[in-house]
């Protein structure tokens, strides 16, 4: 709470930024007291890590400094207090904390508890849930996200011209060399990230973890890579076109999973029908969909990162090339 | 009594910082950072319902009995990935404006906006001219 109001005295938006993140990893400390292992990992990854690093790769683009003026701040406070002396006024009603007779804990909860362990025979009851008893919405998610990644190409997006390439790469070259140590040890923990994420990706079932998580550690350990080895160098080890069929990919596995459920007489992502054992078949089923979660996620963030960061490639270089126009006449 | 609201209230005061930064800062990075505070405040009011006490992380095991609600933990677990992937459009669209106004203060844009269409023409004459003059 401290690091938010110091978030809004800040001008400097790069400490705004740094302080963001920081505020993503104490919320994530924060769900790990709760109890909340899976939101605590998933958090971790994306507010203390990806989050960031994608406001930073903006302000380079846009400046990090942010103008005095504010436009009636007595008024937005008034507004601000009264809203919120009205939503404390509602919370008087609210169960206490922590209280297992609270409504919230007395409807599906009990089922999904006692239950899941018999109807679909995982241990992370967070998995079962995600991915059988509510796959349906997790389907609507893995839509929104690979819709935000199209988004993201199509506003950001640009095409190349091979002859830049070549002077964005010694360009980029020349700068790389600078942090050979990082570049080193980076190199010796890239692939264990990689490892990682699949043991996220495979262990979902028995620990927290699961396709989302997963999908965020692997892009992590591409966006490494691409920032310390350049994008170009990146883009020649991970194919652009490549990467986006994978993420049309991931939600066309996760529809056809509903589908076959459906040919074989169940209902859209019902797995029982999956396999001649239900359990089995549910067991297929949430690992089919972590899959495809997994790969729309980790490639509509790779898409993300990349289209930033080239956008901000193409600012810098049309930049120099009008300074070196201006200069040699 | 007052104890047992608590953590209801941080989440107040949390919501209230990230909407006090939207209505009043006029820097777009800015206000998708507030935006950014509104939401994990919404993340921590969900988590927090599904606290119970005494209750363990909901992954089942014969050494425990009590789980916290599982319910919760995967609506807030789908919604952070999303709020990332929202957040980047976001970002995107003020790249955008970035390089079509050349500002991304509220003000800035508004002012340009506003400006009759031969005043634009004369204002971004002037504008070259002061370049050419800086730059020579």
């Amino acid at each position: 709470m401290v690091t938010a109001v110091a978030i809004v005295r800040m001008k400097d938006l790069f400490a705004v930024v740094m302080l963001l993140g920081l505020y993503g990893l104490l919320s994530a400390s924060f769900f790990v007291a709760m109890d909340a292992v899976d939101v605590a990992f998933t958090e971790a990854a994306v507010g203390a890590g990806i989050s960031t690093l994608l406001m930073l790769v903006v302000i380079t683009m846009t400046g990090r400094r942010e103008k005095a003026k504010r436009h009636k701040p007595l008024l937005a406070l008034f507004i601000v207090i009264i809203t919120g002396g009205l939503l404390i006024y509602g919370t008087l009603d609210m169960p206490y904390f922590g209280s297992a007779d609270a409504p919230n804990h007395n409807h599906v909860a009990p089922r999904y508890i006692n239950d899941s362990m018999k109807e679909i025979g995982i241990p992370n009851i967070v998995t079962s849930v995600l991915a059988s008893y509510r796959a349906f919405d997790t389907f609507g998610e893995v839509v929104v996200i690979f819709t935000a990644g199209i988004g993201v190409l199509a506003l950001l997006s640009v095409t190349r011209r091979p002859e830049d390439d070549d002077d964005i790469a010694s360009h980029n070259d020349s700068m790389h060399e600078r942090h050979l140590v990082i570049r080193i040890v980076a190199k010796m923990l890239i692939p264990f990230i990689l490892l990682f994420a699949l043991y996220v990706q495979f262990h979902g079932d028995f620990g927290p973890g699961g396709g989302f998580q997963a999908g965020v550690i692997f892009a992590a350990a591409i966006i490494l890579y691409a920032m310390l080895f350049g994008l170009s160098a990146a883009r020649k080890a991970i194919n652009q076109a490549f990467v986006q069929l994978i993420a049309a990919i991931g939600v066309l596995l996760y529809g056809c999973v509903g589908i076959v459920s459906m040919l074989n007489g169940g209902d859209f992502f019902d797995y029982n029908v999956l396999a001649s054992d239900p359990v089995a078949g549910q067991h297929l089923g949430i690992l089919l969909i972590e899959w495809g979660v997994g790969c729309t996620v980790a490639a509509v963030m790779i898409i993300i990162f990349f289209n930033f960061a080239g956008r901000r490639e193409m600012q810098q270089h049309s930049g120099d090339k009008s300074t070196q126009n201006q200069e040699s006449p | 009594m007052l104890m047992g609201l608590f953590n209801n209230w941080i989440v107040v005061v949390l919501m209230m910082i990230g909407l006090y930064i939207v209505i009043a800062h006029g820097n777009l990075i800015k206000k998708i950072v507030g935006l950014a505070i509104f939401q994990t405040s919404v993340f921590i009011f969900y988590i927090s319902l599904a606290k119970i006490d005494g209750g363990t992380a909901p992954i089942l095991s014969d050494n425990y009995t009590l789980y916290s609600n599982p319910l919760p933990h995967v609506l807030i677990l789908t919604a952070i990935v999303v709020g990332i992937a929202t957040t980047a459009l976001g970002l995107a669209l003020v790249v955008r404006i970035k390089e079509a106004y050349d500002s991304i203060e509220e003000e800035d844009i508004q002012r340009q906006d506003n400006l009759p269409q031969d005043n634009q023409v004369q204002d971004s004459q002037l504008l070259t001219k002061n370049e050419t003059e800086n730059k020579a």
